[in-house]
């Protein structure tokens, strides 16, 4: 069985590129990893595209993380999708974008392209005319009586759009298919040819909760490539920035799950404690949601005395408030019987997708990029990674709650340990070209950037990965035998991001 | 001249329901509001949203036929009918023969057969999936209701209105087993059919949820309005009902005076402010259940009902 070094050294290397190990492997070699990940025994961290190459970033058994490529010769590539069906959106994307032909790929329709560009395959060398605006199939089931439900892209609340086909029989959904793609932005054509500071800012607008975590993955992606060291005072203010930006989310979601279920009490009382969250960021940080706060080289601004008491006086605040709903979730009957057993994950699936975040971790899959790879200054501070096995909408819940304890302290362990000194260091450009990548938690789960900087100092390629690529399908698997009036609690149990996904 | 004061009472008791209900559906959403910490609406905004609605444009699917443009006159005026009939401040005024439980349990019935039809006739998903929950409910909620209306009937000896108040107001009531069970069971119809939390919840975004919402999401404008007024009307019919038969104190009756009316008027809002902060304490404190617990949920109604109703033939005391 060969480890994914093993597969790394035997292709050719890549030129300056960090943290991890790049090779452009041999189809061969390509077709070996496949392998590895169709067994079980490798996660795909994520798979994008370039007009001549196609890349996979890959964590093996012993939690190795690299990326291979793959040359495309006219454009074509063994498709990884047929063997491995997480990859199946990401080629479908690929393809869109770069019109590469995945060969074998079973899912041959558009994914992110409405035909709505006036182009088709926009980031390729030539992109093309635009294809005809062909009607999309959706996946069919048969049976007796059984009759489609078309759900969005606009919905009667203000949330993102994004379209679900349900095929019912009676209440009980016996298929769903996401459409998604509404929101594309072109955030990864932007970012080709964009100074540091520009896309920077582009990569923070990737998805609007997240707006932290991205900035810090990209920033940390920039650093890796050009070897900047980052002043250990930026270091702790990131990660407290991405604490408050979990705890934010993390506990707009607690409430927001229970909304669904019409319990509005947990809602308006979570709702406030977010609402102190983001104020306590504002006076510490100038910014509610802390955007663009964070950037290559360290952070944009930094901590003084009033932001510190802010953020204490509000963590005081949550640590005396959050076991009061928490013990009301728990207590509250009727809330219980909506959310237990509901919307179940199960483990196989939440492995073989590798998903991120609380998805992954309800349903049993210990993973969490603070730990492994681990970044500064996590590897100084104590914190546990909360995994139940249960899967259901209950244990995501329970995740969220244990995160936002766990996030609590970290805060308090920060700001205990925060050095002194520079918060920001220079960007200097190199030479030649250089790739980074960094992988890193956001509330969700696992941010996946990738870029490589050229000569001057501007972005040739950059690719984001929201956690939500492999968290969406899980949800059509999760409502599967659930009832169609079920499917909106399981969705925010879920919550992934249109805006990240559709990039 | 009697006559004319006693016309003058009905019409005014027809007048007062129409009025009262946004107000009540007001209250209880600025009750609901302050419970959550929240300002909440305004207690007229419900009065503005009928005013804005009758003003704008009816906005009707290419495919909507002479039923869905009828629809919501049709149950506006049953539900309207209905609600006027239920003793409010007075019992026994004029009109007060026809006010028999099971007329406004029929008139009730034939507005939902209509509101479930209209929900199908567009042909979209929702409208369907609405109608379809919408029957599923009233198919456990009806007969509950019915066995109501039969213990009610056992112990007052009638099933018009006035005579059931006239009779729970005299002492000779008493305290009855088979009573309570019919409250209880009353109270749990009266939360289904107003699509009240945990039954539906009126205040959701999520078109899958949806019950009574699903059925009109097509509708617009002024249909939009009527529709939304019968539904408010139907919270003021039940709360009524509810406190006419089981809380009958300071109900004026037949050929009572300016002063019991007055006296009545004032009982009534006073018992409608009561049942209307309880309705909302119980909305903040539950969790809407799953669309399959409802059958459980009015199958437990209907058992009450059904035991009331057994107890009296057992015993006429209990």
């Amino acid at each position: 069985m060969p480890a994914l070094t093993d597969l790394i050294e035997a292709g050719r290397p890549a030129e300056h590129q960090a943290p991890w190990r790049h090779a452009v492997v041999a189809p061969k070699a390509w077709n070996l990893a496949v392998e590895q990940l169709a067994a079980g025994r490798w996660s795909l961290l994520g798979l994008w595209g370039e007009p001549d190459k196609v890349h996979m970033a890959l964590l093996d058994e012993a939690r190795v993380i690299g990326v291979i490529s793959l040359d495309c010769r006219g454009g074509r590539y063994p498709s990884v999708g047929q063997q491995h069906p997480p990859a199946l959106r990401l080629e479908r994307a690929a393809a869109d974008l770069f019109g590469l032909a995945p060969q074998g790929l079973p899912d041959t329709r558009r994914w992110l392209d409405h035909g709505q560009w006036g182009v088709s395959h926009p980031l390729a060398t030539q992109p093309a005319k635009p294809a005809g605006e062909a009607s999309y199939r959706f996946l069919t089931a048969e049976g007796e009586s059984l009759h489609q439900i078309p759900v969005g892209p606009v919905h009667a609340g203000i949330i993102e759009p994004g379209h679900f086909r349900f095929t019912a029989s009676g209440e009980t959904v016996v298929r769903l298919e996401e459409r998604l793609g509404y929101v594309h932005k072109g955030i990864e054509g932007l970012m080709a040819g964009a100074p540091l500071d520009r896309a920077a800012m582009l990569a923070g607008r990737t998805s609007g909760d997240s707006t932290v975590a991205y900035s810090l993955a990209f920033a940390r992606a920039v650093e890796a490539a050009l070897g900047v060291a980052v002043p250990p005072r930026a270091i702790w203010l990131r990660a407290l920035m991405a604490e408050l930006e979990r705890l934010a989310n993390h506990l707009g979601d607690i409430g927001a799950i229970c909304n669904d279920a019409a319990f509005a009490l947990m809602h308006a009382h979570c709702g406030v404690l977010r609402e102190r969250v983001l104020r306590a960021a504002d006076a510490a940080f100038g910014h509610r949601l802390m955007r663009d706060r964070i950037v290559p080289g360290g952070a944009a601004g930094d901590l003084n005395e009033a932001g510190t008491s802010a953020i204490r006086s509000l963590v005081a605040e949550i640590r005396q408030r959050f076991p009061h709903l928490v013990e009301l979730y728990d207590n509250t009957a009727s809330l219980q019987d909506r959310t237990v057993a509901t919307g179940r994950l199960n483990v196989e699936l939440a492995r073989q997708y590798a998903a991120g975040g609380y998805v992954g971790r309800a349903s049993g899959r210990d993973f969490d990029a603070r730990r492994t790879p681990g970044y500064a200054p996590y590897d100084e501070l104590t914190f546990d990674v909360p995994v139940l096995q249960e899967g259901d909408v209950n244990a995501r819940v329970w995740i969220r709650v244990r995160e936002v304890e766990q996030s609590l302290s970290l805060v308090e362990q920060i700001l205990g340990r925060l050095p002194a000194g520079p918060i920001r260091a220079d960007v200097a450009t190199a030479n030649e070209p250089r790739e980074g990548m960094a992988l890193v938690e956001g509330f969700r789960g696992d941010i996946l950037v990738w870029l490589r900087i050229g000569e001057g100092g501007l972005i040739e390629r950059c690719h984001l990965r929201d956690p939500s690529w492999f968290q969406w399908p899980l949800l059509e698997a999760a409502i599967e035998g659930n009832i169609v009036a079920d499917f909106p609690i399981c969705n925010k149990s879920f919550n992934c991001s249109y805006s990240g996904h559709d990039l | 001249m009697a006559v004319i004061f006693q016309l003058a009472v009905q019409g005014a008791q027809m007048l007062l329901v129409l009025l009262l209900a946004p107000l009540l559906i007001g209250f209880v959403r600025k009750v609901k509001a302050r419970l959550l910490r929240r300002q909440g609406p305004s207690l007229i905004q419900p009065y503005r949203d009928l005013i804005r609605l009758m003003r704008k444009e009816v906005v009707l699917a290419e495919n909507a036929s002479w039923l869905f443009r009828v629809t919501p006159y049709l149950i506006f005026a049953a539900t309207w009918v209905a609600a006027a009939l239920v003793p409010t401040f007075a019992a026994g005024l004029q009109f007060s023969w026809t006010a028999d439980l099971i007329v406004i349990v029929a008139l009730l019935g034939s507005a939902r057969f209509f509101q479930a039809l209209a929900g199908m006739d567009v042909g979209t998903s929702f409208g369907g999936i609405g109608a379809s929950r919408e029957v599923m409910i009233a198919s456990l909620a009806e007969p509950a209701m019915l066995l109501i209306v039969f213990s009610l009937a056992l112990v007052a000896g009638a099933t018009q209105l006035s005579t059931v108040a006239a009779f729970m107001g005299s002492p000779e009531v008493g305290l009855r087993v088979s009573l309570g069970m019919s409250a209880i069971a009353l109270v749990m119809v009266a939360i289904a059919e107003n699509a009240r939390i945990p039954v539906d919840n009126p205040a959701t975004h999520l078109e899958l949820t949806m019950v009574h919402e699903a059925m009109i999401l097509e509708y617009s404008g002024r249909h939009l309005a009527m529709i939304e007024l019968a539904t408010f009307l139907k919270l003021v019919l039940y709360v009524s009902l509810i406190s006419c038969v089981f809380l009958p104190w300071g109900l004026a009756h037949a050929g009572a005076g300016p002063k019991a009316l007055a006296l009545g008027a004032v009982a009534y809002l006073v018992k409608l402010a009561v049942l209307a902060i309880l309705l909302a304490v119980f909305e903040t404190a539950v969790a809407k259940m799953r669309v399959f617990r409802v059958p459980d949920f009015l199958g437990a109604a209907l058992m009450l009902a059904l035991l009331g109703t057994l107890l009296l033939f057992v015993s006429r005391s209990l």
